[in-house]
């Protein structure tokens, strides 16, 4: 599986010095120690991945155990960079469903309800140290079939992941102090729907806090991206969880479908796209089941004329190209103030050509793949589609693989609220720059979207920085920063970006009745 | 470029995180070699004690043009950096080589004395044949807010210089915050430096990642505006080979190739070249050898 190419990157193009600037200083240089033509360039410098342990198949984990799907069928999990098969596995149908709401259920019933939430602690606790300990071959993994870069995924994604697990174990033996009085309980089977951008730190997000509070659990990856969960499933079962309290299913929307409308299903837990966030509330309507939705995003990342320009231009890269802009909170949507918006397009211009793009193995990789053929198929519809709509287009002039899935750092300029591509949300590294004059209009604006996740704002002034945090309707709001998680953290989004908080005292709110 | 008077925002945390993905680069094989050797030809080999002798001087010299006789392929270093009593010896020491004499000046390294003082001290470097020198600012003055003063004398000191390269000094570990860093750098470069420089290595914090990132970025904006290179010297507390190719990683992002010559960017530095010399004989014989090879003038 380890990826051997030894090729040096493509250089990177920076602007050049003008020929007639060298000449001035010649009589006082030290031309003859000079390494001359020093075009530096970073060599290859892949995580191995020989240390990682991947079946060919892997099948459903159903009640602590991993079972054949019913319909005897599996599918193939391609890496998006090499478009290679990793492996296959089950799909499964509403049997298979059934079977594991069913486990689901006793588990509840017999063990996992009933358990003190100090007994729940140390299994929870254990998953987060074997997690832990293999984080490398889970980042590893989840380069591979998600494609992101292995410096996210072994910087940001797993350690995240496992310190949801560490700090809502944390929880488990205190819910009477983080609801004091109304004595909390859980409400049963939780089923958890997450998607393909943050592959197992969603899945830590929906599993941790379920499992803190009482409630068992099953969980289905997204089709592109099961590798990390199904790996997980693994660690639950060496962790001894009882049999049934989480159970992982693989498969394709009718098995979602199947979890949401299961009978014995308490909570729906769902991150992905708002058209089927809309599904399962329609799903749910007239049922008791209970809900979160952490649905999709269009941020407005907001520049004032008073900010740290170089940072903010950092976090401009941070907000839209990290994780090839597969995040649900990507600051998409930028509003630089009129006064200083050709200075800073010009340095996100120049800081954009030092981004490499390729291989999601090599350490030295700022931006991987894109998920998978169908995500790339969408970003370039948006492409052509901003184009036709006549904004400017600007592109990075870095060199993409010849296989995989891959798309360059896009900027588009001079857009307004009008452009479709400032109004839908596209998930991929495309950034829409819009500008501004005065700070109601910047509210005005940044609020004139059905999305309200989150937001993002640059300003040397913390009373500015107050007032739009009030004003702005986005469940997040950094200030001169962007994309920072915390396990201890609430997240989640206002209008069509969904209902109820993961992360932090909130998360627990959606898992237990009061 | 903003007037003196204003200043311009730097966020500390955004700086530092910066600097976190400079040094999450992985530098390895031939990019490694070709960077240790770069940094290496980007020396500036100082000795700037009272102890100072003739006979220091000379032998830090012969250093200088004999790094490593038994490696092939080194460069020697970018210059020999003494004070200004110093250079004669210095300099008649590296004659027959390319190797330059940088000389401190302006009352090193505190610079707390008169203008006169400060021109006479560099009339005598350059006299006696420096190629650079490296002058202090009045930090006291640039903490008073006497921006002015600290431009005028900058430019007195150009003046000079006559036709050598003039580093300026700001100490940015007395200056306490990255927006002082900014301003003190603008004052320099305005004023017609042709390096700027972190410390004198007298005073702790010497050059730190952050310091060196904010003068960097306001080289590239004193370029985007005027067409103008300026170079870049961190000086103090780059001791190992790991840290000065995180330094040349944060050049190559920010500058680009153009600043990736001792032309432009130099490391201000004693024990550096020891350390990449063990590097780099790591690279050509596959083990690390004893330090005891590597010759501790």
């Amino acid at each position: 599986m380890a990826t051997t190419k030894q090729t040096t990157r493509t250089k990177t193009v920076l602007p050049a010095v003008k020929s007639g600037q060298k000449k001035t200083v010649k009589s006082t240089t030290a031309k003859n120690v000079r390494l001359t033509n020093t075009t530096w360039a970073y060599a290859a410098a892949p995580e191995s991945a020989d240390h990682i342990s991947i079946k060919e198949q892997y099948d459903l984990f159903i009640n602590g155990k991993f079972v054949k799907p019913s319909s005897k069928k599996y599918f193939a999990t391609v890496s998006p960079s090499t478009e290679k098969k990793i492996s296959e596995v089950a799909e499964a149908n509403e049997k298979d469903i059934d079977l594991a709401v069913k486990s689901a259920k006793a588990a509840y019933d017999t063990t996992w309800g009933k358990m003190p939430g100090k007994e729940r602690a140390k299994y929870i606790y254990r998953i987060a140290r074997l997690m832990q300990e293999r984080a490398r071959e889970f980042a590893v993994i989840e380069s591979m079939d998600g494609g992101k870069p292995i410096r996210e995924s072994r910087d940001i994604d797993i350690p995240l992941a496992c310190n949801h697990f560490f700090y809502y174990a944390g929880w488990a033996d205190k819910l009477e102090y983080a609801f004091p009085n109304r004595h909390p309980k859980p409400l049963g089977v939780a089923g958890q729907i997450i998607p393909w951008n943050f592959p197992l730190l969603m899945a830590a997000w929906k599993i941790a806090p379920a499992l803190a509070t009482g409630n068992t659990v099953v969980l289905k990856p997204a089709e592109t991206t099961p590798l990390t969960a199904l790996k997980l499933a693994e660690i639950i079962q060496e962790s001894g969880l009882p049999d049934g309290v989480v159970n992982i299913v693989t498969g394709f929307g009718n098995v979602g479908a199947a979890i949401v409308n299961h009978p014995l299903v308490n909570k729906v837990a769902f991150t992905g796209s708002t058209p089927v966030g809309k599904y399962i509330q329609k799903a749910i309507a007239g049922t008791n089941k209970k809900a979160t939705l952490e649905l999709g995003g269009k941020a407005a990342h907001i520049i004032f004329d008073d900010a740290p320009i170089d940072q903010a231009v950092e976090g401009i890269v941070n907000g839209i190209f990290f994780n090839q802009g597969h995040v649900c909170c990507a600051g998409s949507r930028l509003f630089v103030q009129e006064n200083i918006a050709e200075l800073v397009i010009k340095k996100l211009k120049r800081r954009m050509e030092t981004l490499l793009v390729g291989d999601p193995l090599d350490k030295n990789t700022d931006i991987g793949a894109i998920n998978s053929k169908e995500q790339l198929a969408k970003i370039k519809h948006y492409l052509n589609l901003g184009q036709k709509e006549g904004a400017e287009m600007y592109q990075s002039n870095c060199a993409l693989p010849s296989k995989g899935y891959f798309c360059k750092p896009t900027i588009f300029l001079h857009t307004s609220q009008s452009h479709r591509i400032v109004q839908e949300e596209i998930f991929g590294p495309v950034l829409a720059i819009q500008t501004f004059r005065t700070i109601e209009e910047v509210i005005e604006k940044a609020n004139n979207i059905p999305y309200g996740l989150s937001a993002g704002v640059w300003t040397d002034k913390g009373s500015k920085i107050f007032n739009l945090t009030s004003k702005l309707r986005a469940g997040v709001v950094w200030a001169n920063t962007y994309n920072k998680f915390d396990p201890t953290s609430p997240f989640g989004g206002y209008k069509e970006s969904g209902f109820g908080r993961e992360g932090g005292i909130h998360g627990l709110m959606g898992y237990v009745t009061l | 470029m903003m007037h003196f008077s204003q200043t311009i925002s730097i966020d500390q945390l955004g700086v530092e995180e910066r600097i976190a993905r400079f040094n999450t680069r992985s530098i390895k094989k031939a990019s490694k070699v070709q960077g240790l050797k770069l940094a290496l030809s980007m020396i500036d080999l100082t000795t700037l004690e009272g102890k100072d002798t003739q006979g220091k001087v000379k032998q830090l010299c012969y250093k200088a043009q004999h790094i490593a006789d038994n490696l092939t392929h080194l460069p020697s270093v970018a210059a020999i950096c003494v004070y200004p009593n110093h250079v004669k010896t210095a300099k008649k020491s590296l004659m027959n080589s390319t190797i330059k004499v940088a000389s401190v000046a302006t009352a090193f390294p505190s610079g707390n004395s008169s203008l006169k003082i400060k021109l006479a001290d560099t009339r005598m470097a350059v006299d006696h044949g420096a190629d650079e020198v490296d002058m202090v600012i009045s930090r006291g003055q640039f903490l008073e807010g006497n921006y002015g003063y600290v431009s005028d004398e900058i430019a007195a000191i150009k003046e000079a210089c006559g036709s050598a390269r003039l580093k300026v000094i700001l100490e940015t570990g007395e200056l306490s915050t990255l927006e002082n860093v900014r301003k003190a750098s603008e004052i320099a470069i305005l004023a017609g430096a042709d390096f700027i420089k972190t410390s004198t290595g007298k005073i702790s914090p010497a050059a730190t990642m952050p310091v060196t990132y904010v003068m960097l970025q306001t080289i590239r904006d004193y370029y985007d505006a005027t067409g103008k290179m300026v170079g870049m010297k961190p000086a103090g507390g780059i001791s190992t080979a790991k840290i000065a190719l995180q330094y040349l990683v944060m050049l190559y992002e920010t500058l680009g190739d153009a600043w990736m010559t001792n032309e432009w960017f130099r490391f201000g530095a004693s024990s550096l070249a020891n350390d990449i010399v063990m590097q780099l004989a790591k690279e050509e014989m596959g083990v690390y050898y004893s330090a005891d090879y590597i010759s501790k003038d």
